[in-house]
């Protein structure tokens, strides 16, 4: 009975073939070409450059010993144009460079289910391209590129006009942005690192309902850029060492409806940069050594920001006008100097974390020749005491006395 | 000269004032780092001493110091020595002894909570300021023959350089907002010594915050290679200058 089912459902999933030296097929076209729906091919180690290889059929490829398929720097290397296609374990190399078409180590065109896992992706233009998927997994894969300007190199995963993805467990190093997602819905971010990329770690524009968990991204260009979305969650990442002009841990433009918990932002010029960001929820995370801790506008509203350690940062907070529309409450901040008499773990008095100065330097960004100069620190104390020039709404009336465990 | 200098130092050291000062910055620095666990937060909190009580302590030390040993200096001159290697003498005695007392009281504690190059930098940077602190006194000395002007004299001196100063900066960056006034207010900070302190640790421990727009221009003006040699170079200049400038009042003074 056992053997029957077996066989049953050998006959199910196909035929089994091989490529490589000494096997059936030496190449994979030829084998591809041979190859129906349902069928497995197990691509020995060796080097493959045979131009652009298709997938247009149901089969799953999985690579014995990284075998390395080589697009001569001309072609696009891997197409995949068929439902339900797995591949798995290649080392997909040289893509060919051209911003016409943009030709990627892996591309996936108008498919549904399929799967590219534990690939080693080098030196291609664009990394995974994912364009009208449907319940596509981008598992394990390692995509590491040498870009240097903007201009000449592609995104490690680029997703565009898709639904449903899972982007789990990748490492892209030295794309222009690691993972991008535009017009991508319902879909998953978990667990990647995105690290050197030249412009931004993570770059989101117009996808809604999606969320990215425990990521890390480190020392990108210009951090991580989420725009135009609602409805995004944002749990457990680690933004870290985004620094200069115009860089950020996040930016945050034009969204509404966001999550953002347990997060980690360590030694960005801004961690946080806030515009026209509403009814967002800023909940547990830890905000440290930064040079702005949070970046919010006036165009901000009904943000909560709440149980955040923000520690050791230049400035805490800055804005760059008088209208509050946002709570904050329940934060620890290490610059705050009160007293707990009652003994309820949150300070008696309230603290304003805008400090006078990040607004001036906000204004004037010269002024920072001046920063810890004594007539500043004067400013500065005077403001805390008696708020003028800032925003008196700008308040924390529960700091914290203890950092939170996070 | 040697003979001088070791007897100005082991004068100064037997002073009670500079062991109180020894201890006093020992207690600061001590209890700053043992307090905070953050090591560059206490690098912060001490800055703010290195640009406020070291300069006081150092000029007016030097000051008094300068005015009680007038009887010993007219001694000196007296002796066949040079006019010149008695003023000199003088000079480093007191800044050994004062860059001592601050080695101590603070280089020490910053090399072994900090230690590297932001540590490093604020010991040198903080040594400088005694020097140039000692060599402003003792120009305000030769300036002012009554002991109270003297003294007077080097507080307004503090005060500006200290306080004052910035104020103005600030004021002037007000006013001329509108305008392109980066390379201005650069050079302006760059001509007070106090600032030029503050923007050498600043460049080694705040490095987050600089990174931006203003960063750029902090680092072309002070935190690249030439830039820190230049801002380097000036606070040398201003340890060399008001020393120089005394050397050559002192020459030519009738005691």
């Amino acid at each position: 009975m056992v053997e029957i089912l077996i066989l049953f459902s050998v006959s199910a999933i196909g035929r089994t073939i091989h490529v490589g030296p000494g096997k059936e097929f030496k190449n994979i076209r030829p084998a591809l070409l041979e190859a129906r729906d349902g069928d497995t091919l197990y691509v020995q180690h060796g080097l493959y450059k045979e131009g652009n290889i298709v997938i247009n059929k149901k089969v799953v490829m999985i690579g014995i010993e990284l075998p390395v398929i080589d697009g001569d720097k001309r072609y696009e290397v891997v197409s995949i144009k068929s439902d339900q296609v797995i591949f798995k374990g290649f080392q997909v190399q040289n893509s060919g460079f051209a911003t016409l078409n943009d030709p990627g180590g892996i591309k996936v065109y108008d498919a549904a289910n399929v799967q590219i896992l534990e690939n080693v992706l080098e030196n291609n233009f664009f990394g995974i391209y994912i364009q009208y998927g449907k319940h596509i997994t981008v598992k394990n894969n390692r995509i590491k590129a040498y870009g240097v300007e903007e201009q000449q190199i592609g995104n490690g995963i680029h997703c565009w006009k898709s639904d449903s993805l899972q982007i789990i467990g990748n490492h892209v190093q030295g794309h222009r942005d690691g993972i991008y997602f535009e017009f991508v819905t319902h879909s998953i971010i978990w667990r990647n690192i995105s690290k050197y990329n030249i412009r931004y770690g993570l770059h989101f524009m117009f996808s809604n309902d999606d969320a990215y968990v425990n990521n890390f991204f480190d020392g990108n260009g210009a951090g991580v850029a989420v725009m135009y979305t609602k409805n995004v969650i944002m749990y457990g990442n680690t933004f870290k060492n985004s620094t200069g002009d115009a860089a950020y841990g996040i930016l945050l433009k034009e969204i509404s409806d966001a999550e953002i918990r347990g997060n980690k932002f360590i030694n960005n010029t801004s961690a946080l940069f806030l515009e026209g960001a509403n009814r967002m929820l800023i909940h547990k995370n830890v905000i440290t050594g930064n040079g702005w801790g949070l970046k919010i506008q006036a165009n901000c509203m009904d943000n909560t920001i709440t149980e955040n350690n923000f520690t050791a940062n230049t400035f805490d907070v800055s804005t760059n006008g008088t209208l509050v529309l946002n709570k904050f409450f329940r934060n620890y901040w290490d610059k705050y100097e009160g007293y707990d008499l009652d003994k309820d773990g949150t300070g008696d008095i309230a603290y304003h974390p805008l400090s006078i100065y990040s607004v001036i330097i906000e204004n004037n960004p010269i002024a920072m020749l001046l920063y810890r100069s004594f007539m500043v620190t004067l400013l500065e104390r005077t403001e805390k005491l008696i708020p003028s020039i800032t925003p008196e709404a700008f308040v924390d009336n529960k700091p914290m006395i203890k950092p939170y465990i996070l | 000269m040697k003979n001088i200098t070791k007897f100005v130092i082991s004068d100064i050291m037997r002073n009670r004032i500079i062991l109180f000062y020894l201890l006093m910055l020992c207690l600061f620095s001590w209890s700053i780092f043992s307090l905070e666990d953050n090591t560059s937060k206490g690098i912060m909190s001490l800055l703010n001493i290195v640009l406020l009580t070291v300069p006081l302590v150092s000029i007016i030390f030097s000051n008094i110091y300068m005015y009680n040993s007038a009887e010993f200096i007219e001694l000196l001159v007296s002796q066949p020595v040079k006019r010149s290697t008695i003023w000199k003498s003088i000079f480093i005695g007191l800044s050994v002894a004062l860059m001592a007392a601050f080695f101590i009281g603070i280089g020490i504690p910053v090399l072994f909570f900090v230690p590297g190059l932001t540590g490093a930098t604020f010991i040198v940077t903080g040594m400088l300021i005694t020097a140039i602190f000692v060599s402003i006194a003792m120009l305000c000395s030769i300036l002012m023959r009554d002991k109270a002007r003297g003294i007077g004299l080097s507080i307004i001196l503090w005060l500006f350089l200290s306080l004052i100063y910035d104020g103005l900066v600030l004021f002037f960056m007000f006013q001329y907002a509108d305008y392109p006034i980066e390379k201005p207010m650069a050079i302006l900070t760059a001509l007070n010594p106090v600032d030029l302190a503050r923007i050498h640790v600043l460049l080694q421990v705040d490095t987050e915050a600089l990174m931006g727009y203003t960063g750029a221009i902090f680092k072309k003006m002070f935190g690249t290679g030439p830039g820190m040699m230049v801002s380097l170079a000036l606070m040398v200049v201003w340890v060399a200058g008001p020393f120089y400038l005394s050397l050559r009042l002192f020459d030519k003074k009738d005691l």
